[in-house]
């Protein structure tokens, strides 16, 4: 029985929302104890000889590891933008201990031997949790499903065609019709495809200045429209990957309220970014859905502070240099974002939009909790996955130290605050800051 | 002189004293223009590459002649016909071109922002002659002098921008620069065919060209593409032409002495009446192809006089 207490912290509870002074006793992978001090944090429960290990955390921060849904890991086929060793090692530094990734790789994660390489590979190279989700029709192309019932007995912990819409909703139905029968979580990317086709930029002023084709946040809200439609007609449980618009906020929030199993995230540029960051076409912050405008950004930091969006993704997706030095138009979308999660959540704990215990139930608790993990809570028998951070150190963002093997963070030469100083997986260190 | 700029990118980093310099050097090469001997010596020694990742004929001319009457040594380069069509990307053509030393790089291409793009790429001084639906600065600045030679002033005035102001780089950077002039600008067309946060842009948008003519100083018309004419945009031409087609009746309501500008290739019929684009009294349509060459000679004039200074200075 090998016991560590990590002491001397300041803990992150998201299920309680506190941040209290206090200890975690790890033994065997697991939280044994959480000490705080309103219980016993006497000297005797902590006195060192207790234990295998203890590690000071010096009055930094201890709070369970993200839980990121949507990571893009460009293996198999693109294995020179990522790999699940690099890939790995960027979510340790980030502080990321469950990367839960996307199959619109190349070839598409569709069928269950494609599925069994992705957990082979991550198992052999990532050091942090991977779970994979798989797509939800056959090639992304929207025509038919994937074999759904056998990709669940292979380990998928959910379903998404990504950025493709499900155009044709009697195949949509289906699918959602079938992933129900058997529990199985969809994500969706609520956008109207006909009204986002081409688009490289949210519509308005700055995107008709730079002559760039824009879609308007409008498009977000009939995607979502439609899909709550889809999810009242079949039942299914639902999580939308993305809602970055204000407009789409009050139709998610009657679809919780007339009782939907929806749950929504929004991805961390979103919420720090906004359209005009793209000054002079830099293609580093071609994501998508594009950035938005101000006013939505701070409405949705809002809607994850009240929690009527339950999850923050990085949507870490990796692009090499061919792909982004291009005319805008031109470009490919996608940020990479595993290891700058973090110190950018923390500019909204530092500007008090969002508080820490409610970007950790946001990036932890609530996604654990989608999946139907036992992880994301700072509680005996959760798995010991934790992150010990200092929110108020600060640095220079420098794209050349990141771990991925692709470096198209719209943070390079970003001044920044929050960093990583140890991500443990099932109480093992994965990474220590040097 | 007032105009420090290396490259000419857009209208939208020019100040209004900076166009002034601009204008009145280009009509120093209008009477140069216009005299036997057409010629200076004022890019003399220097390379011009014209990179048309466009299909071009009037501002490939424009500009090629335009360099030739400065005794510059110009070569056209049409790039669809090139290594693009092999997969060469954007910057590897301009690193490419860097190497052989041009002085001047004249640029056309389909994506906004492209000539930016290069722009960082290369030691040499860029002109955007014309990038998606972004910037067209030269058709502004000629766009500029032939109202400033046709009406004695480029201020106070109310001018109309009829047409796909949507799709056209014509209309961004003539807003700009008729904005910074502080005239009075309106924008007619219909709605499918206006970009979007257009309320934001400081101009009066008119659905309707009796009223939006009302009173106008100048009549400029853009060319609307064949591709938009079908249903797309628009029920059809005829329509089109009927509600947004410049003739003598909707002119009528603009100023007894407004003048009618089209920045070419027209489409007689479509958004001009043919008698009206040819009456003298009234379009100045052909003084526009004429300024055109003498701004883009200006302009070619002062980006090497900047890049001397800057090579001086090394």
């Amino acid at each position: 029985m090998s016991t560590t207490l990590f002491t001397n912290a300041k803990l992150i509870d998201p299920e309680a929302g506190t941040v209290t002074s206090g200890a975690v006793v790890v033994r065997n992978g697991k939280i044994a104890d959480v000490l705080t001090q309103n219980t016993d944090l006497d000297e005797d429960t902590l006195a060192p000889v207790n234990f295998d290990h203890v590690i000071d955390c010096n009055r930094k921060h201890l709070a369970p590891g993200i839980v990121d849904i949507g990571v893009k890991v460009c293996e198999p086929g693109e294995r020179h933008k990522e790999s699940f060793g690099s890939a790995g090692l960027a979510a340790a530094a980030g502080g990321v201990t469950t990367m839960v990734t996307r199959p619109d790789t190349d070839p598409v994660i569709d069928n269950p031997e494609a599925l069994e390489f992705v957990i082979r590979r991550a198992r052999e190279a990532a050091p942090v949790n991977v779970l994979p989700m798989a797509a939800l029709t056959k090639g992304r192309a929207g025509r038919e499903m994937t074999e759904i019932g056998f990709l669940l007995d292979a380990g998928a912990v959910a379903f998404t065609d990504c950025d493709h819409v499900v155009g044709d909703t009697k195949v949509f139905g289906r699918a959602l019709t079938y992933a129900r029968s058997l529990g199985a979580l969809v994500l969706g990317h609520p956008q109207d495809p006909g009204l986002s086709a081409g688009a490289a930029a949210t519509s308005g002023k700055f995107a008709s200045l730079r002559g760039l084709s824009g879609v308007s946040p409008m498009a977000e809200r009939m995607g979502l429209d439609r899909d709550i439609a889809m999810i009242e007609m079949t039942g299914a449980k639902y999580h939308a990957d993305q809602i970055t618009a204000a407009r789409a906020l009050p139709p998610l929030e009657r679809a919780k309220q007339n009782g939907f199993d929806i749950t929504a995230g929004t991805s961390i540029h979103h919420l720090t970014l906004n359209a005009l960051d793209v000054a002079d076409y830099r293609t580093f912050f071609k994501i998508k859905p594009p950035l938005r405008d101000e006013e939505d950004r701070l409405a949705i930091a809002q809607a994850v502070a009240s929690g009527l969006i339950d999850v923050i993704s990085s949507m870490h997706t990796p692009q090499d240099e061919e792909s982004k030095r291009l005319p805008f138009e031109a470009a490919a979308s996608g940020a990479v974002a595993l290891e700058t999660l973090l110190p950018a959540a923390m500019r909204l704990f530092h500007s008090d939009h969002i508080t820490l215990p409610q970007l950790w139930r946001a990036m932890s608790l609530n996604p654990a909790k989608r999946l139907g993990l036992d992880c994301g809570r700072l509680a005996p028998g959760a798995p010991a996955d934790l992150v010990l951070f200092d929110p108020h150190a600060p640095f220079v963002m420098d794209r050349a130290t990141l771990h991925s093997k692709s470096r198209n963070t719209p943070f390079d030469g970003a001044r920044m605050q929050g960093k990583v100083l140890a991500t443990y997986v099932a109480g093992k260190s994965v990474y220590q800051k040097q | 002189m007032t105009f420090t700029h290396r490259h000419l990118l857009g209208i939208e980093h020019l100040r209004p004293e900076e166009i002034v310099t601009l204008l009145d050097l280009a009509e120093d090469y209008v009477t140069l223009n216009r005299s036997a001997e057409k010629h200076s010596d004022a890019l003399a020694g220097l390379t011009q590459i014209n990179m048309f990742f466009e299909n071009s004929t009037r501002t490939q001319a424009s500009f090629e002649l335009a360099g030739k009457r400065l005794g510059a040594d110009v070569m056209n380069m049409a790039m669809q016909a090139s290594s693009i069509a092999k997969g060469e990307t954007l910057i590897d053509t301009a690193m490419t071109l860097n190497a052989m030393h041009p002085d001047l790089l004249v640029v056309r291409h389909p994506h906004s922002g492209a000539v930016d793009l290069l722009a960082q790429k290369v030691n040499c001084a860029v002109l955007n002659a014309g990038d998606g639906r972004h910037e067209h600065p030269t058709q502004a600045l000629l766009d500029a002098l032939t109202i400033r030679r046709a009406k004695g002033r480029l201020h106070r005035l109310s001018i109309a921008i009829c047409g796909d102001i949507a799709h056209s780089r014509v209309a961004r950077s003539n807003i700009m620069l008729l904005g910074k002039m502080e005239n009075r600008i309106r924008l007619i067309g219909p709605p499918t065919l206006m970009p979007s946060g257009i309320g934001e842009f400081g101009v009066e948008v008119y659905d309707d060209m009796a009223e939006g003519l009302a009173d106008v100083d100048v009549v400029m018309m853009l060319r609307l593409q064949r591709e938009r004419m079908d249903g797309g945009f628009i029920p059809s031409e005829r329509e089109y032409f009927h509600r947004f087609g410049l003739d003598a009746e909707k002119l009528s309501h603009a100023k007894p002495d407004a003048i009618v500008m089209h920045p070419g290739p027209m489409n007689r019929g479509v958004e001009i009446d043919g008698e009206l684009a040819d009456d003298i009294n009234r379009s100045v349509i052909q003084d526009q192809v004429e300024m055109g060459v003498a701004v883009r000679m200006a302009a070619m004039d002062l980006l090497a006089r900047n890049q001397r200074k800057l090579k001086g200075a090394a």
